[in-house]
């Protein structure tokens, strides 16, 4: 029999080289006459091992990363489809340290399958939890997601139950799933690795919402700077449809969804549920006017769900394994896992799925190993460019909804990205107001306005011109923008401008006493 | 130094691409931003004067079309180079020396954003955030991204655009 060697399909592995590393091994192996089968797997999230090339053998899969092409004949010449020893052996690959301290449940088949093997999603439980649900009345489907606690992943934590039970209440001859797959947020790239390593996990989850509601057709919003998860998405949608999981009779049950892929256009303000609808309409993102609330006139005037692709990818557990499993995981009223993504100036950059709780310093030091440069971690910006930068004096907290409000930070969509001390936060300050500046839908004025004079503004306080008064402007500005401004966009700038002001006050050239005013 | 400018009419093949993604997306719930999807992944960009086409299929003034093309970041209305290389500004790659990495492309191609080398074979665009912030900082060559760049990286990734050519 061949030798199984497994190399990632996922794009940020395609960034380092895996296209060129499979080539260059099947290329080897054809001189060597050695018989050997390459199997494109998704990636395990160990970013900074990619490209992370696994061989099966006896005892299990054994890895060997960061692969270049020029391992690869050091590699043949160790042996390494026997699991020969070589510089670059990391052993068993379920026994790595960093993998084997995280919780994966979203992300269980993560690394393992091919992506769009539906025989391999069965085989790993793949399905369970929608045959659990096809058994169950809606309102009990609603009440299983409610008990288990999960909260929207995308960054409000919404109650996803709650939201469910609305639309579910909700009479109309139409309504909508609608997953939110726009992730634009800055450090993050779990779903991204959903979409592109298991995608069935993501379709269950919204066939099961569709049955929790009684919608017929779900829409996937997917950003367009994500080509390789467009193409995994239709073809597992595809061959979906052809196995009776997607179409007019589910499995046999007579129950309809239909699933389709719409792709994004580039604006980080369609992440925003109402913009989102709006562009899905085929109109300009602008936010919508809360209420309605999409769960009662979302899309198209219809009751819609729109909920993060990590929420909808968590349904298929907490149905098969029960609401009581997945709350058991977490702290306080965060329950269940969230997976955290590292990035920046990180040695161990990569997805790690942990119940709540985790602290930001486990992460920052026992799992990302402290920054890459070796410089000191001056800040992180955890949840995404409208998320707070915390400093060393706040890498005690845990990760949990709460106990970051109490600090004036958010955990977001689970971003962490690390700044080494050559970090200005003045300029990083600066570039909140503009990215809010390039990225605002225009409707209200706190957010259009206040962005382009917030850089101005802070270009005067770069500069050393009158600080203080600027300083006292910014914060007159931050207030105009926190409590006015329609959606988050403009209303969490503040977050990342007034953190980085209150925490980094020398960078702005004021000294501490006089910021904190 | 003068920079690369496309006004040119479109080519009746280019009209005809045009017409048949229209005929395809008409019908569609929503179909606007699919149709715009679909005429600039075919010849490249949307341009101006296929507003009036697009609004008449789908009963929408000249006006909508022309704020929806706008709006979006995404969508273009000038013929871009042949490829496009877009570099990512968001704060993961920042935090990895991204200002470095843009400010040497743009000395290399003597290009600022939104500009197209003369030769038309390559424009250059920022973008925000490509998903691959475990690994930064990152450019995206069409549809192709690339981790950990440097100067080298980009020099060769440059040259073998040339090269393609």
């Amino acid at each position: 029999m061949s030798a199984k060697i497994f190399i990632p399909i996922d794009s940020t592995a395609l960034s380092l080289g895996a296209n060129e590393v499979a080539e260059a091994i099947s290329k080897e192996a054809i001189t060597r006459k050695i018989d050997i089968q390459i199997v494109r797997n998704s990636s395990r999230g160990l970013f900074w091992l990619e490209t992370l090339v696994e061989v099966e053998t006896p005892k299990g899969r054994i890895g060997f990363g960061p692969v270049n092409v020029k391992d690869v004949k050091s590699l043949f010449e160790a042996d390494f489809i026997k699991g020969g020893s070589h510089s670059l052996a990391l052993g068993l690959v379920k026994d790595i340290d960093w993998l084997k301290k995280q919780e994966r449940l979203t992300f269980a088949r993560m690394g393992i399958n091919e992506p769009t093997n539906i025989d391999q999603y069965i085989e790993h439980d793949g399905f369970q939890g929608l045959k659990n649900a096809l058994n169950l009345k809606s309102e009990a489907i609603v009440a299983t997601v409610t008990d288990s606690g999960l909260r929207g992943r995308g960054g409000a934590a919404f109650p996803t139950g709650i939201k469910w039970k609305t639309v579910l209440d909700t009479k109309a001859s139409q309504k909508y799933i609608v997953c939110n797959a726009d992730e634009g947020d800055s450090g993050t790239y779990s779903d991204r690795m959903i979409m592109e390593g298991d995608p069935y996990v993501l379709i269950e989850g919204m066939i099961i919402a569709g049955l929790a509601v009684g919608a017929s057709q779900g829409y996937i919003y997917l950003r367009s700077e994500y080509p390789h998860a467009l193409k995994t998405l239709n073809e597992a949608i595809q061959i979906a449809t052809k196995a009776g999981y997607l179409g007019n009779d589910i499995l046999k049950s007579g129950k309809i969804f239909h699933l389709e892929v719409r792709r994004a256009a580039g604006a980080y303000i369609c992440g925003e549920e109402t913009s989102l609808l709006e562009s899905l309409e085929g109109k300009r993102g602008l936010v919508r006017f809360k209420p309605p609330l999409p769960a009662i006139e979302g899309l198209f005037g219809k009751p819609t769900v729109v909920n993060n692709v990590i929420s909808l990818a968590t349904i298929p557990i907490i149905l098969s394994k029960g609401a009581k499993y997945y709350q058991d995981f977490g702290m306080g009223r965060s329950r269940g896992t969230l997976p955290i993504q590292l990035a920046g100036n990180l040695k161990r950059t990569g997805l790690i799925e942990k119940a709540f709780g985790v602290t930001l310093r486990e992460l920052l030091y026992d799992f990302g190993g402290g920054s890459l440069s070796g410089k000191p971690i001056k800040a992180v910006q955890v949840g995404g460019p409208l998320g707070a930068y915390l400093p060393e004096s706040q890498f005690d907290t845990p990760l949990d909804y709460e106990k970051f409000s109490e600090i004036w930070a958010v955990l977001g969509h689970g971003g962490i990205v690390a700044f080494d001390d050559t970090v200005n936060m003045a300029k990083m300050a600066r570039y909140a107001f503009e990215f809010c500046a390039v990225e605002s839908c225009g409707k209200c004025t706190p957010c259009r306005i206040g962005s382009t004079r917030g850089a101005e503004v802070i270009d005067h306080i770069m500069k050393g011109q009158d600080v203080n008064k600027h300083v006292a402007l910014i914060r007159d500005l931050s207030d105009t923008m926190l409590n006015g401004s329609l959606c988050a966009l403009g209303g969490m700038t503040p977050y990342p401008v007034l953190s980085a002001l209150n925490h980094f006050p020398k960078d702005f050239g004021v000294d501490a006493k006089e910021s904190k005013a | 130094m003068e920079k690369a400018v496309n006004n040119s009419v479109l080519s009746p093949e280019d009209l005809k691409i045009v017409h048949h993604c229209i005929a395809d997306y008409q019908g569609m719930p929503g179909a606007l931003l699919p149709l715009l999807h679909a005429i600039q992944d075919n010849i490249g960009y949307v341009p101006e004067l296929v507003f009036p086409l697009i609004s008449k299929a789908l009963s929408l003034s000249v006006a909508e079309v022309h704020g929806v093309v706008t709006f979006y970041h995404h969508f273009r209305t000038q013929k871009p180079g042949r490829h496009i290389l877009q570099i990512c500004r968001a704060e993961s790659c920042q935090a990895m020396g991204s200002d470095a990495i843009e400010a040497y492309i743009k000395k290399k191609l003597d290009l600022d954003f939104h500009e197209t080398t003369p030769d038309g074979e390559i424009t250059l665009e920022p973008i925000y955030c490509l998903g691959n912030c475990a690994c930064s900082p990152s450019v995206m060559i069409d549809e192709e991204v690339f981790g950990r760049v440097d100067s080298q990286k980009i020099d060769q990734l440059i040259a073998s655009l040339k090269g393609a050519a």
